[in-house]
């Protein structure tokens, strides 16, 4: 065990650290799901960090990556958080959707779709739950027929994040029309502007339109767009979920800086704070930090081999029961004022929090919601039986 | 950076854990609950053929030069086994603090030499705990009274027994300020090496936890795979699965803080402490959340003396103030938080 930074790895640091000093924006970007101006705000920040290679850095060179370690990665997270860098706005892309092409694509798939990825030039949506299935995601009934060298998409998509504006999806579809439940499903991609489909934006809790519905209708896309092998794509699916749910999605970083915007607006308002705040105001800092050495402890594993398990499951549940941990405190802080939006004078810059902590109430149900980790943690980690 | 330890510390982890399998089952505990023995002779000795008493003190004091990262998995096993022994307070805290007093004062060495060869234990009062362990068997005693802090032989001490819910802790305080000592010096001349001793003694006792913890799930999945229930196992029902996966992702993010700050120990300064401290707090956490979860997930059973739950519940109970509570823990963890830089690139802070 050596918890020390490699002298490269130090180096490493201060490059980013630079790189990102020099480019990120001095002003935030308007938010990603709340307009057209937004999203593309994003999207040129995107290219901006694949011209400078800093896209994706664990990916291979010739995808516009850096074929760095999973270490570097989090070096990389922690500058690019503490620097105060935009969200990712193609993070179902580069996050989940990249890692799973990078291990079940074909080269030509790898070539068309990646490197277009980390340029932010083609911004993803996932398209996976249905009305009918949402944590038995397994109940899917849209389909993919195959015609020649094409499949006809046919169904009805919600909760797809993003997919008001991005440019492509991956969808699960049945394309064995006799299968039922994990059988005979397959992963398949699909052009957001393609003739027959129509996306229509779901208001969020915030207001916002960070998800929609997806109506598919006839809608031909070539055999190319399906990843793996027709009738895999449950598996694909759950390797997919691996990722999100295990290293990619949160980086340790974002909680890191959360706990320390949360720390200073405690010593702001210290005076006026019940005895408790205190108390999970530090929680906030501990559970950060543990966070950021577990993942830590998965990359160091990853890189000598290892695969991601049922931390996958545990880690979703921890960050996402920190989040609305950190976010009710900061709440509890600004008593009466927690109520208020940004529009209100009297709000600011402290509305962050308010709506941090509508995002955060998410957490516990996208990416397969925590009751599902549990099943999987109490199934695949400790090995009770099936219910 | 790599978060991994080194095959030769899994290794002497596995030796030790190979060693409880055989000798440490929860049939061995009752067995000496029964007898009233302070400690199990042949286990005690096979523990001490190990070596690993020394493990923490310098090679040229005798010892194995060992740090605490090699000696954090053994004590995670010690927990995870129910060991009534004292080997992680014998051997991670109270030798190597006996050690700093002999180099200090150049007293006690034959007493650390014996402790060494495993002849005798030492027992360690601290100001952060109420009471001593392990004393009445203990060869060397290094004792507390008022502002004197004294290196003693068990006849310069008058022992009253403190009697404890879990039958193999052995609490002692004193009657009176010890009759004669082999060293003797002000507290506050010894407070460097107590502090030490408090960074160890939470360090192991965080790690003990951690292992408790995972026995009192351990034991839970057991017995919930077993016992039907409406014609089928309790544990395939998710209101108990998920009682037991709550508690197993508490102690997943246990455990690579205590490694995280077994690795950082020897740093001595207000991260290393910080991060001590935080295992400390969560493992104590993480400990009383499994085992009163495996108490409920045995049902009725939990509550009974049978089940070997309880055995669990109440070390986790001791321990969780022991070496310091979490008000003290959570002070120091204070310390870092409002006195150091936060953020993310804080992660491993230099000193």
């Amino acid at each position: 065990m050596d918890l020390t930074y490699s002298a490269e790895e130090n180096a490493f640091r201060m490059e980013v650290r630079a790189w990102l000093e020099a480019n990120v924006p001095s002003a935030p970007l308007p938010s990603f799901d709340a307009s057209r101006e937004g999203f593309e705000a994003h999207r040129e920040w995107e290219r901006k960090l694949s011209e400078g290679n800093w896209g994706m850095v664990t990916w291979p060179k010739e995808y516009g990556g850096r074929a760095l370690d999973l270490i570097q990665w989090l070096i990389f997270e922690e500058e690019y958080w503490r620097a105060g860098a935009p969200l990712r706005v193609n993070q179902n892309g580069i996050f989940l959707l990249g890692p799973t092409l990078m291990e079940f694509g074909t080269p030509e798939q790898k070539a068309r779709f990646l490197t277009a990825m980390a340029s932010g030039e083609e911004i993803w949506a996932q398209a996976w739950s249905e009305p009918q299935a949402g944590s038995d995601l397994a109940a899917v009934r849209s389909t993919a027929r195959r015609e020649g060298d094409e499949y006809v998409l046919n169904g009805h998509k919600i909760w797809s994040s993003r997919a008001v504006f991005a440019d492509w999806a991956f969808g699960l579809f049945r394309s064995d029309p006799g299968s039922e439940r994990h059988k005979g499903l397959s992963l398949i991609f699909f052009p957001l502007n393609a003739p027959g489909v129509r996306v229509q934006a779901i208001p969020q809790i915030d207001g916002e339109t960070g998800f929609a519905e997806i109506f598919l209708e006839d809608v031909r896309v070539p055999a190319f767009n399906r990843l793996g092998d027709e009738g895999q794509g449950w598996h694909i699916c759950m390797a997919t979920a691996g990722f999100e749910r295990g290293l990619m999605l949160r980086s340790p970083a974002r909680f890191q800086m959360a706990a320390k915007r949360l720390v200073e607006l405690y010593r702001k308002h210290e005076a006026e704070c019940d005895p408790a705040i205190r108390d999970a105001v530090l929680q906030a800092h501990m559970d950060a930090e543990a966070y950021a050495l577990s993942i830590y402890s998965t990359a160091s594993r990853l890189i000598a081999g290892g695969k991601i398990g049922a931390e996958a499951s545990t880690n979703k549940i921890f960050w996402s029961e920190m989040d609305i941990a950190m976010h009710r405190t900061a709440l509890a802080i600004l008593g009466a004022r927690a109520e208020l939006v940004r529009a209100a004078p009297a709000a600011g810059e402290d509305a962050r929090w308010l709506e941090g902590y509508f995002f955060s109430l998410a957490g516990p149900i996208y990416a397969g919601s925590n009751e599902i980790q549990k099943n999987i943690i109490a199934e695949r980690m400790l090995g009770l039986p099936r219910g | 950076m790599d978060f991994r330890f080194t095959d030769e510390q899994k290794m002497t982890a596995e030796a030790v854990e190979g060693l409880l399998a055989d000798l440490c089952q929860a049939s061995d505990l009752r067995r000496l609950m029964e007898s009233g023995d302070a400690r199990d002779e042949k286990r005690w000795t096979a523990l001490v053929e190990m070596g690993l008493q020394g493990a923490l003190v310098a090679e040229e004091e005798g010892g194995l030069g060992l740090k605490p990262a090699d000696f954090v998995l053994v004590a995670e096993a010690c927990g995870r086994a129910g060991l009534p022994e004292p080997l992680v307070d014998n051997a991670g805290v109270a030798i190597p603090l006996l050690a700093d007093i002999v180099r200090a004062t150049g007293a006690g060495a034959d007493l650390l030499e014996q402790a060494l060869a495993g002849e005798i234990t030492v027992a360690a009062a601290h100001p952060v705990n109420a009471f001593i362990a392990d004393a009445d068997t203990a060869g060397a005693i290094i004792a507390i009274w008022n502002d004197e802090l004294f290196v003693v032989t068990p006849d310069a001490v008058e022992l009253v027994r403190q009697q404890s819910s879990d039958p193999f802790r052995r609490l002692f305080t004193l009657a009176a300020r010890p009759s004669s000592a082999v060293v003797s010096l002000p507290l506050s001349e010894a407070q460097a090496y107590l502090d030490a001793a408090l960074d160890r003694g939470a360090l192991f006792s965080a790690a003990q936890l951690a292992g408790i913890a995972q026995r009192a799930v351990d034991l839970g999945v057991a017995y919930s795979k077993e016992r039907m229930q409406f014609g089928k196992p309790i544990g395939s029902y998710q209101a108990v699965k998920h009682l037991l996966a709550t508690a197993q992702v508490k102690i997943e993010f246990v455990r690579p803080v205590i490694y995280a700050a077994a690795a950082a120990t020897p740093d001595r300064n207000v991260f290393s402490r910080s991060r001590i401290s935080h295992a400390k707090i969560m493992a104590s956490e993480a400990a009383d959340l499994a085992c009163r979860t495996s108490v409920q997930v045995h049902g009725a059973m939990g509550y009974s003396w049978e089940v070997d739950v309880h055995f669990f519940l109440k070390r986790a109970l001791a321990l969780a103030s022991w070496w310091g509570d979490a008000r003290f823990h959570r002070a120091r963890v204070a310390t870092r938080v409002f006195g150091h830089p936060l953020g993310a690139d804080q992660t491993f802070p230099k000193g």
